[in-house]
């Protein structure tokens, strides 16, 4: 495994089909493509193609000591960690035969917050969790086209899907710790069930419940179980899960809706601060969080994305007549 | 005043009628009704194992083997040590087999054969298995392993653990179901492998649930005699060894209760006392042990 990576170091190149050409955002964006910084796609070369390499080994086994050298620092200690860009391309969801995602074609920018709005059943989670491919572990359920994280292809035959949702973690709609574990235990169980070691369980724990915002509240009660915490502070938990096991991408399907204003907010506060390090994308069924927290916004209708742009212009002035319909309050 | 005397008949309108207070006493009666007497044979069974039960105890009573010697009033009939030696080694044979496959079934079944043909037939033949009276499991280990070669403890455990399987396999499936998928989802998206994801949150989730499960079926298995009676075979003489011939505690208690001697059938009474303590402790036992796994 070890020769195997040092021997072809750019394994994760050949086997793609290449597509730098194709313009995902541009479809649906005539005007918001322009203000898309485009810059943050070329600057992670180095610490991001190292980390390609892990997605290509079935086993995975060298990717603790990838995570933990020098190219690879968290946040907390200083260091910024760029996240990756993510594309959809002709992006379909089946369940059974019923076609749930018709063909999206879609630009997540590194480092940004992207917000998902539309009603309900249009498709938003489902196209969501095609990123981490937790949409084909639902019995009949499949997916067609491409997810390209920068440019490795995510549905590529030679990806190991353990390794994908490693890089690409998600937080669910309802929160939901581990309810035989400890709040110390729910956040280690990422790093656990990923197989780090045992000595930097501790600081890397820490750091999670930090970087979630959660350390200050939890920091006496580690051992107490993690479904004794507050809503709010369970899905703080949740986040810092994801969070231990150092993503690229995070996935958050509508965080908020099980929340109360105040949770809300600090969950807010939370996603402005770790766009930081990771790409985000968040499903959400309340325009007002989105106006708040992403920086662009895409609009859906049953399966089909009907416009995709900086979040000013989609709530200010939408090209489509059914995207100032939906966000007026006309429907859905 | 005038606004609000509208309605004189406003108290009346509000009131329970008479027709529906009769009703609601009629069933809260019936029903407590039902439950006092679905008390009463319970009751009974345990009023009659003390009474009868507790004056075979003695020391003598669990230290020695029963002595065949049941002719004479005045001989020392024994007490019952080789039954319970039998039943507990017996009994734990068969639950170290049945409990690991069964919950392997259940796991599989649950986690991997969702929706899958052979998982409704597994399931399907489950449920047979469910019905097939304790007779026949001992018959076919008698069959297949007795007949030619001989009664032996181990024999007795398989004909048990044939018993226990499908009891084991269901209720730890019907658990393991109640585990919330979403916790299986944020295990599998923070990127850990599916049996890593059943061993580290979904077994542990389901722990308490299906230590009842197991308890239902041992509790059965030791409970049973007809199973045993022709594979373990029956004995006096106390057996560590599980490929020697075992007494057991039903099989005693069917021997001695049909005794004429008044003694002897004193034993069969203070057996099946020691039987139920015996199912008793092991389920505190297990409680205690599944109290610090919590399922929310």
């Amino acid at each position: 495994m070890t020769p195997d990576a040092s021997s072809s170091p750019t394994t994760g190149a050949p086997s793609l089909p290449d597509s730098p050409a194709v313009p995902t955002g541009s479809a649906a964006t005539p005007a918001g493509s322009a203000a898309t910084p485009t810059e943050s796609t070329a600057t992670p070369a180095g610490p991001a193609e190292y980390e390609r390499e892990r997605m290509l080994q079935p086993g995975s086994q060298p990717a603790p000591p990838a995570s933990t050298s020098a190219p690879a620092p968290t946040s907390a200690a200083g260091v910024v960690k760029r996240g990756p860009q993510v594309r959809l391309h002709q992006l379909r969801a089946f369940y059974g035969s019923a076609e749930q995602v018709k063909g999206i074609d879609l630009e997540f920018p590194a480092n940004q917050v992207t917000a998902i709005i539309g009603p309900s059943g249009c498709g938003k989670s489902t196209m969501v969790r095609c990123i981490n491919r937790m949409h084909e572990e639902i019995p009949g359920a499949r997916a067609e086209g491409r997810v390209l994280l920068d440019e490795l292809d995510l549905y590529d035959s030679s990806v190991d899907v353990i390794a994908v949702r490693r890089a690409v973690g998600m937080v669910f709609q309802k929160p939901n710790p581990f309810p035989t574990m400890s709040v110390f235990d729910n956040v280690a169980a990422g790093l656990r069930l990923t197989g780090i070691g045992r000595g930097e369980l501790r600081p890397r724990v820490e750091a999670a419940l930090r970087d979630a915002g959660l350390w200050d509240e939890v920091s006496d009660r580690l051992s107490e179980p993690g479904v004794g915490l507050s809503g709010g502070q369970q899905q703080r938990l949740c986040i810092a899960r994801s969070l231990a096991v150092d993503p690229e991408v995070l996935l958050m399907d509508e965080p908020c809706s099980a929340l109360d204003p105040i949770a809300t907010l600090k969950i807010e506060e939370l996603i402005a601060a770790l766009k930081q390090r990771v790409t985000i994308v968040i499903v959400t069924h309340n325009m007002q969080q989105a106006a708040r927290v992403a920086d662009r916004t895409a609009f859906m209708l049953s399966g089909e994305m009907v416009e995709v742009g900086p979040t000013q212009d989609i709530f200010t002035a939408p090209s489509d007549p059914r995207t100032e319909e939906y966000v007026t309050g006309k429907f859905g | 005043m005038s606004a609000h005397g509208a309605n004189p008949n406003r108290i009346e309108r509000f009131a329970v009628s008479s027709r529906r207070r009769r009703t609601d006493r009629l069933a809260r009666g019936g029903v407590l009704a039902g439950t006092l007497i679905a008390l009463v044979p319970l009751v009974l069974v345990v009023y009659y194992l003390l009474r009868e039960g507790l004056g075979a105890w003695s020391p003598h009573f669990f230290t020695t083997d029963p002595t065949g010697n049941t002719f004479f009033k005045s001989s020392d009939i024994g007490g019952i040590r080789s039954a319970m030696v039998g039943t507990i080694e017996m009994v734990a044979l068969a639950s170290a087999i049945a409990v690991p496959a069964g919950i392997g079934v259940a796991v599989w079944l649950v986690e991997y054969g969702r929706g899958h043909w052979f998982a409704q037939l597994v399931r399907f033949f489950v449920d047979v298995l469910t019905g097939v009276p304790s007779i026949v499991f001992g018959l076919f280990i008698y069959i297949v392993l007795v007949v030619g070669t001989g009664f032996a403890g181990y024999k007795g455990s398989f004909a048990l653990a044939l018993l226990m399987l499908p009891v084991v396999t269901r209720s730890a499936e019907v658990v393991l179901l109640l585990v919330p998928g979403a916790l299986r989802e944020s295990a599998l998206a923070l990127g850990a492998e599916r049996w890593k994801v059943i061993f580290r949150v979904v077994l542990p989730t389901a722990l308490s649930g299906m230590v009842t499960g197991v308890l239902l079926a041992v509790a059965r298995a030791a409970g049973e005699t007809a199973p045993l009676l022709f594979t373990a075979g029956a004995t006096n003489k106390v057996n560590y060894n599980l490929s020697q011939t075992m007494n057991s505690l039903p099989v005693q208690i069917y021997t001695d209760v049909t005794s004429p001697t008044q003694s002897v059938v004193d034993r069969a009474w203070g057996a099946a006392l020691t039987l139920v303590v015996l199912i008793l402790i092991l389920n505190l036992l297990a409680r205690l042990v599944s109290r610090r796994s919590r399922l929310a």
